[in-house]
């Protein structure tokens, strides 16, 4: 498939990445302190290494990942690929879409992005396109559902 | 359009039926007690109550419940303090079964469940009684096929009988008795070795009752099964003690799974199981009869299996091409399994690990498609093609396809599912 054409996730949800790595990392720096409070200065310091170590590799997981993301808007049908390690590339009719979801985490909205997920009949299909810019996502979320009523088909 | 009906109520026997199981396992549980004379009269009056209790709701909510056909709709009223009106378009119906546990069967009573496309879950009557029981789900039937609700019934042709002696057989070749024949040479070891075998016994007692219950629950829905050919689509009945019976109308299968399972190769023995719309399970509800795909041919030759699959899916091609030979790295057991193929109409494939498990799925019917390439797979160049149906557990992949191919296959694929779509 030509990757010149493909649309990719606002560059804020590489921010936003940035921000809950660094929330689980304060989280595991957390544990470090409980651990310098109740053990000795020396584990302390050493179990505080681990959680930063664990926090830039979450971080440059994260950050590789973000670039991983990708959609296609396709005159019958929508791509979205992703991953890095596992590589998926999932096709969804337009006419087999049954809603669609626009969600927020409080960390994508405080950069002002939004999740958009499409829904079928099927559970396993699982299409969904993070870090949208807002205005973006109303777009994509508008056209789809216009998209699908026009190519709707029943079960 | 027919002119509304007017309200129906289920059978009066009706509460008694779930109720009765309930009542059964009270007793059970408050015997001890009453032979033991120790609570009192208090105690004893105590139980009685809570029977009362539970007998009392059950006719409680039989009253409220009430049904009826309005239009295209099946309407079912229910509930006391938290009423609730359900309608279920008709058009939209995708399997009907007539279900009788073994006390309804007593009664002379069957459970009619409708099962629905989409999230809407089933649509349940219980109890109604069996001639008009048998009486609606034709009329039913009729009116999801759009003809006039009065159409009698035509007679079905049966095409498949699996005798019992079959079921029986293919039962002790199948997991729960295997596990019980384990259990039975570890007990054996653990006297021979000088232990206590009761002990050892009494410690696995959970684990071998739910297998009892597995074991015969499998032979019950096994028992008697039949196919046979209604105009309406095909008929699967069956069950010794609980009896099923459920129509699946045409166009409404959305993958045909063939299952044959190691143990019983040496016999050409096979499985055939059929996956309709709906949702996997209801909230809140946890019978077990959800939770597994119901087997349309529990245990079939291959002959039967064959003529049933050319009226499941007629014409449709074996899965004959087979992946490159470097996939025997990313899945050794696997790879003499693996095969694929798709034509104008469906899919078909194959995999499993030490049986064999072939997948049909109409392209009519698929949902969305996906390709996953994992790690071991890019290295070795290959990729898995996934066909996402509304079925409820069957799952059509077309296995470790070379790479190139597999990106041309999900053109093609698509392609294809969309003129199948349109046509």
């Amino acid at each position: 498939m030509p990757s010149d054409d493909w649309m990719r996730p606002s560059p804020r949800l590489r921010q936003a990445r940035h921000v809950e790595a660094g929330a689980v990392t304060i989280l595991l720096l957390a544990v470090a302190g409980a651990i310098l409070a109740l053990s000795s200065v020396r584990n302390g310091l050493f179990a505080a290494l681990i959680a930063i170590a664990a926090g830039v590799l979450l971080d440059v997981m994260l950050q590789r990942r973000v670039g991983s993301w990708g959609y296609l808007e396709r005159e019958d049908d929508l791509l979205i690929r992703r991953g890095l390690l596992v590589r998926r590339l999932s096709v969804v009719p337009y006419g087999r879409m049954q809603f669609i979801d626009v969600t927020a985490g409080p960390v994508e909205r405080s950069f002002r992005l939004a999740t958009v997920r499409l829904h079928t009949a099927s559970a396993a299909s699982d299409a969904r396109i993070p870090g949208l810019a807002i205005e973006e996502a109303a777009r994509l979320r508008d056209r789809l559902a216009a998209l699908g009523e026009a190519h709707a088909a029943g079960l | 359009m027919s002119e509304p009906d007017r309200w129906h109520r289920l059978h009066p026997l009706s509460p008694a039926i779930p109720s009765g199981r309930l009542v059964l396992a009270l007793v059970v549980v408050f015997l001890p007690s009453f032979a033991g004379g120790g609570g009192g009269a208090w105690d004893a009056a105590g139980h009685l109550a809570a029977l009362l209790v539970i007998v009392g709701l059950g006719f409680v909510s039989w009253l409220v419940t009430r049904w009826r056909i309005e239009g295209g709709d099946l309407r079912i009223e229910t509930g006391l303090v938290r009423r609730s009106s359900q309608r279920f378009p008709l058009s939209q119906v995708q399997a009907i079964d007539t279900v009788r546990p073994g006390l309804a069967r007593l009664f002379g009573l069957a459970e009619l469940r409708l099962r629905m496309g989409g999230s809407g879950g089933a649509a349940r009557l219980a109890y109604l009684p069996v001639a008009q029981a048998e009486e609606l789900r034709a009329r039913l039937l009729a009116l999801s096929r759009g003809a006039h609700e009065d159409t009698p019934e035509p007679e079905d042709r049966p095409l498949v009988r699996v005798p019992v002696r079959r079921v029986a057989g293919s039962l002790l070749l199948s997991a729960p008795v295997l596990v019980l024949v384990v259990y039975g040479a570890i007990l054996a070891g653990v006297e021979l070795g000088g232990g206590s075998a009761p002990a050892v016994a009494g410690l696995a007692l959970p684990i071998l009752l739910g297998d009892a219950v597995a074991i015969w629950r499998r032979f019950n829905r096994a028992y008697g099964a039949t196919v046979a050919a209604a105009p309406e689509g095909l008929r699967f009945r069956s069950g010794l003690v609980e009896t099923n019976a459920e129509t699946i109308p045409e166009g409404r299968v959305q993958a045909v799974q063939l299952v044959e399972p190691i143990l019983w190769r040496p016999f050409g023995w096979c499985r055939v199981d059929v996956d309709v719309a709906g949702r996997v399970r209801e909230r809140g509800d946890d019978r077990g009869d959800e939770r597994e795909l119901r087997s349309v041919l529990p245990v079939g030759t291959r002959a039967e299996a064959e003529a049933l699959l050319q009226l499941l899916v007629p014409g449709a091609p074996a899965p004959v091409r087979r992946p490159p030979r470097r996939a025997r790295w990313k899945s050794p057991l696997r790879y003499r399994r693996l095969g694929f193929d798709f034509d104008a109409r469906y899919a078909a494939t194959a995999a499993g690990r030490l049986g064999r498990v072939q997948v049909w799925v109409p392209l009519t019917k698929v949902q969305s498609l996906r390709r996953v390439e994992g790690p071991v797979q890019r290295l070795l160049r290959v990729a898995t093609v996934h066909l996402d149906t509304a079925g409820k557990r069957v799952s059509a992949a077309l296995r470790d396809v070379d790479g190139t191919d597999s990106l041309r296959d999900l053109e093609q694929l698509t392609e294809l599912a969309r003129a199948a779509r349109r046509a």
